[in-house]
């Protein structure tokens, strides 16, 4: 079943590569492109997945995930970002969201989108 | 300028912020694993300016006196990557390496070396992976020291080039609990900028040609 992914990342550059990796692994899927939190926001009633840029002007990726977690607990969300600290990753994990590192390749987002995959037919009525 | 270097179209300046921001993202990788402590950073800017405009970007917000880990490189596209923050607080910096338990004198003496190496970890981290992402290869010299000014470190002084174009890409850094926040700066000339533009280009025609074969 073709699933609807939100992508927020501000970079043309980054969307650019996010949608070049899903035409050759997932080529049926739809791709929301938004360019921050508030146009997110307001996007990500209409998707299944959301895959998150952490560095952003204004309001940063993790506090995103942690805005669409109070309405979207179970939605399967990635932060996607080169910033691979310690501390960015675990606060991705406690709001039970993955991490994709930049560069993107595509065996790290087929990975992540497997897993989403399972949990949304999982929880499917 | 007798070509169109003097102007980066939005898709090439979204580019290089974008590749830019993941060498720098890496590179803070390596700064937490030196410090322990979380290293945060701004959302990555790109200009091109005159040297001596660059020179008091990075005055901004700062003392006038600096220091900075220099290294050069040089390749497909040639510039100086420098590691830049304060003069008063680069003993703070090599002591959120070496550890609080070191006296004064220990960290005046482990200074120059600390900040030498510490550059050396997060300048070519930085550029490693930019080099990596647009599948080029990159030199890079020894770290230096250099202490002074904007226009020092920029040498706007030197063969009259306060004046030249640069192409001046730099992400503000700050670690989490420590009194520390600094600049990573990329600073690029004319040709270099030309280079890198076709480089970028390449790299952004690449991702809209990648194939596409399972679309039916």
């Amino acid at each position: 079943m073709p699933y609807k992914v939100l992508v927020v990342d501000d970079s043309k550059l980054a969307r650019m590569v996010m949608a070049s990796a899903f035409r050759r692994i997932r080529p049926e899927w739809s791709l929301v492109e938004t360019t921050n939190a508030d146009e997110a926001l307001a996007a990500v009633s209409t998707v299944d997945i959301a895959l998150i840029d952490f560095n952003m002007p204004g309001t940063d990726g993790l506090e995103l995930v942690a805005r669409i977690r109070q309405s979207h607990p179970g939605m399967p969300v990635a932060v996607v970002s080169a910033n691979i600290q310690d501390e960015i990753v675990g606060r991705a994990r406690e709001l039970n969201a993955g991490f994709i590192p930049k560069p993107l390749t595509d065996e790290a987002l087929a990975a992540f989108l497997s897993g989403a995959m399972l949990r949304l037919k999982k929880a499917a009525p | 300028m007798t070509d169109d270097t003097d102007q980066l179209t939005d898709i090439e300046q979204d580019a290089l912020a974008e590749i830019a921001n993941m060498g720098v993202s890496r590179a803070a990788h390596s700064l937490r694993q030196m410090v322990g402590k979380e290293v945060l950073l701004s959302v990555p800017a790109v200009k091109i300016v005159t040297r001596q405009a660059a020179s008091k970007l990075v005055e901004r917000n700062n003392a006038k006196k600096l220091v900075a880990v220099m290294q050069s490189f040089d390749g497909p596209f040639a510039g100086r990557a420098l590691l830049i923050f304060p003069e008063s607080q680069s003993l703070e910096l090599v002591r959120s390496i070496v550890g609080d338990e070191h006296s004064l004198e220990d960290v005046i003496d482990l200074e120059h070396e600390a900040l030498a190496e510490t550059g050396n970890i997060i300048l070519n981290g930085c550029l490693a992976t930019i080099a990596n992402v647009l599948h080029r290869t990159m030199r890079m010299s020894l770290p230096s020291i250099i202490r002074g000014d904007g226009a020092k470190l920029f040498e706007v002084g030197e063969t009259n080039s306060g004046g030249q174009f640069v192409l001046f890409l730099y992400i503000d850094f700050s670690i989490k609990k420590r009194n520390v926040h600094g600049f990573i700066a990329l600073l690029m000339d004319l040709p270099s900028i030309a280079a890198l533009k076709d480089i970028v280009n390449d790299f952004i025609n690449g991702i809209e040609k990648q194939p596409s074969s399972h679309v039916g």
